[in-house]
């Protein structure tokens, strides 16, 4: 009884970090920039491919392929941003929709051109492989990436957005814009930085939960209702709600794997049902702060 | 590139020969050729089809094949009528071929029953689907095809408990149903069936949960591409291989994800109908022609499917002079037997499905790195249990 609750909580927790990873990145645009991108997981797999490259093809180790993937995913975000996304904050939400789905399917035809349809492995170093034994049973060793790096991301955004100046300044451009720019905050400026910082999260998410979510063109599309999921019941725009969101819905989903096997799928959408009933704005409300 | 090569060949073709006109003879392959499928499927089938014509040439003198592609990308029942409906119709197809999907083939059945359209299947693997139509053949396989030998192997190898994870889908539900009956019958218990949602990401909870009930073999058939990576790798990570619970399964290993399974692949036992690295000389000759057609190819069960099914083309054209004869080319296809790049096979003269070898292959490294699947024991000419019973 023991062993099957302490199961549950470990594979749960594991599973619920590499969503949160995958998914904060979403929180910063869905939530605080209050622009709906669709486009997220395009950003989670085009970090996985600069990994994927940097780890086969350059023979980078491990730690400098995450950087390398965070980086891609980051410039790549900036460039768009620029070119694209900055004119559609003003517009309806449906434009945006628009927008975002048709550079997910641009991302599909692109990375399967570039890397070919079937999926790409991200090597992981010897230290990496294979199974830590916890005595009373094995985990697999990868695990530890997302745990190590979902608590750094948790505490970084967290000291970057309320202990920094950008984080004050971003905070008042969310906002109230207007007056944000009459302060002489540059707001256009800020915005960019903060779309490019949700993506860089999401290239080093697509990198952490690879073992979990492989890396393959139709990534952005298969796992979008995930993300969205963990955003919705987190509270968007809420790093912690994210957090919390993140590890009761993979304890949910692992509890009913393995209570009652054929339910697990039924038992993570009935959760969000629940949830969003109670608190449609999802369990933790971002508040402006005045 | 190699539209332009046709052109040429069609030209020179014309010029040398031109008292006799030559006949031509319309094949609809309908597959994903864009799309999710279009890397473990509608490649293969171009791959197969093209390296097929470029080793054999044209069927007969004066009769020429031209293959209309059309592309389906998802199961969709509706589209997949209308498209054969439309090769029929529209394009004047004499043959139709491909269909990777079950309900699609079925879906197209019709057509090819009232036209009188000989098709051949190069995937859809359901029991049911030849006998939708009079004038379907298949080249591919069935999923009791492969299931039983591999419940006969896990019982020689002295398996007496199992637990099958299976995808919660039509095909992970049948090889689920014939493995059952089979190690069953053979006098091994099943402890736990397990059928896993398609959607499912994160395999270690059920991997978890059948370690603790300690079975001597664990009976897998998931879809290619991520679920079998992710289910692989959790394999190993769990630590099953060392807890002692051998990994039974067919299709996971096979040549399109296997490089990238990478490591954790190595050792697995499967049962399927192709390797890549079976000895023989028909399949030294197929990769060779592959490789120099395709340098990134790899060969894949779905790419021997199309090429013994282009194989099958040509014989009921040779037969019938490129007439539209579709019992005539029936019956000469209903019987045939010939030697594949996977091994002998043979066509049932009743069932007109495919009877051929299951093999028990091994994953190992090759010197150079690659992983390959190594046949370590053959079960000869296995028929469709699906249907026999």
């Amino acid at each position: 009884m023991f062993s099957l609750i302490a199961s549950i909580l470990i594979d749960g927790i594991a599973y619920g970090l590499v969503l949160f990873m995958v998914s904060v990145g979403l929180t910063v645009t869905l939530g605080l920039m209050r622009f709906v991108n669709l486009a997220h997981g395009t950003f989670a797999m085009i970090g996985g491919y600069a990994a994927a490259t940097a780890i086969t093809a350059l023979g980078l180790p491990y730690g400098l392929a995450l950087i390398c993937a965070a980086l891609a995913a980051g410039a790549i975000a900036y460039g768009l941003e620029i070119a694209l996304i900055r004119r559609l904050y003003h517009r309806p939400e449906l434009d945006q929709v628009l927008l975002t789905i048709g550079l997910v399917f641009m991302g599909i035809a692109l990375s399967g051109m570039m890397f070919g349809n079937s999926l790409v492995p991200v090597r992981l170093p010897e230290f990496l492989r294979g199974a830590t034994d916890l005595g009373f049973r094995q985990v697999p060793t990868q695990r530890f990436v997302p745990l190590v790096l979902g608590l750094a991301t948790l505490i970084g955004i967290w000291l970057l957005f309320e202990r920094t100046r950008f984080g004050i300044r971003l905070r008042a451009t969310v906002d109230n814009p207007r007056a944000a720019g009459e302060l002489g905050i540059n707001t256009r400026h800020i915005y960019a930085a903060a779309f490019a910082i949700g993506a860089a999260l999401a290239g080093l998410g697509g990198v952490a939960g690879a073992e979990l979510l492989p890396v393959e063109p139709y990534y952005p599309l298969k796992y979008l209702v995930l993300f969205l999921a963990v955003v919705a019941v987190g509270g968007p725009g809420n790093m912690l709600g994210s957090f919390v969101a993140a590890l009761l819905l993979g304890t949910v989903e692992t509890a009913g794997k393995y209570l009652a096997p054929d339910f697990a799928t039924i038992a993570l959408y009935a959760l969000m049902l629940l949830v969003l009933s109670w608190r449609p704005e999802g369990l933790f409300r971002r508040t402006s702060k005045t | 590139m190699t539209t332009k090569r046709l052109l040429a060949a069609t030209l020179v073709a014309a010029l040398t020969c031109l008292p006799a006109l030559a006949e031509t003879v319309k094949v609809g392959v309908v597959g994903p050729f864009s799309g999710p499928f279009s890397g473990s499927f509608g490649e293969p089938f171009r791959q197969g089809i093209e390296t097929y014509v470029a080793m054999n040439g044209q069927p007969a003198d004066g009769i020429e094949v031209e293959f209309i592609y059309r592309d389906l990308q998802s199961p969709d029942p509706g589209r997949a009528r209308a498209l054969a409906q439309e090769l029929v119709a529209r394009d004047g197809v004499q043959y139709l071929a491909g269909f990777v999907f079950t309900p699609n083939a079925i879906a197209a059945a019709g057509i090819s029953a009232q036209a009188k359209i000989p098709t051949v299947i190069f995937n859809a693997s359901a029991s049911a689907v030849v006998s939708q139509s009079p004038y379907y053949v298949r080249t591919s396989n069935t999923l009791p095809q492969v299931s039983v030998p591999t419940a006969q192997n896990a019982l020689d190898k002295g398996y007496t408990t199992v637990v099958t994870a299976v995808s919660d889908y039509g095909p992970g539900v049948d090889a689920e149903t014939s493995f059952v009956k089979a190690f069953t019958e053979g006098g091994g218990e099943v402890l736990e069936s397990i059928r896993m949602p398609l959607s499912t990401t994160d395999f270690g909870p059920y991997l978890q949960s059948i370690q603790l009930k300690k079975p001597d073999a664990l009976f897998v058939f998931l879809p290619y591409g991520p679920p079998t990576f992710s289910f692989v790798n959790a394999y190993r990570d769990n630590g099953l291989d060392d807890a002692g619970i051998a990994f039974v399964g067919t299709s996971e290993t096979q040549e399109v994800d296997l490089q990238s399974l990478g490591e954790a692949a190595i050792g697995l036992e499967t049962g399927y109908f192709y390797s890549a690295a079976h000895e023989s000389a028909e399949n030294d000759a197929f990769k060779a022609k592959l490789a120099e057609l395709y340098p990134d190819a790899e060969p894949n069960p779905a790419t021997v499917s199309a090429f013994d099914g282009t194989h099958a083309l040509y014989e009921m054209i040779r037969a019938t002079g490129g007439e539209a004869d579709p019992d005539g080319a029936i019956a000469a296809i209903a019987g045939a037997s010939w030697e594949s790049p996977r091994g002998p096979i043979s066509i049932d003269p009743k069932t007109r499905d495919i009877v051929q070898n299951v093999y028990i292959r091994v994953v190992e490294q090759e010197e150079n790195g690659r992983l390959v699947n190594r046949e370590i024991k053959t079960f000869e000419a296995q028929p469709d249990y699906g249907a026999a019973q």
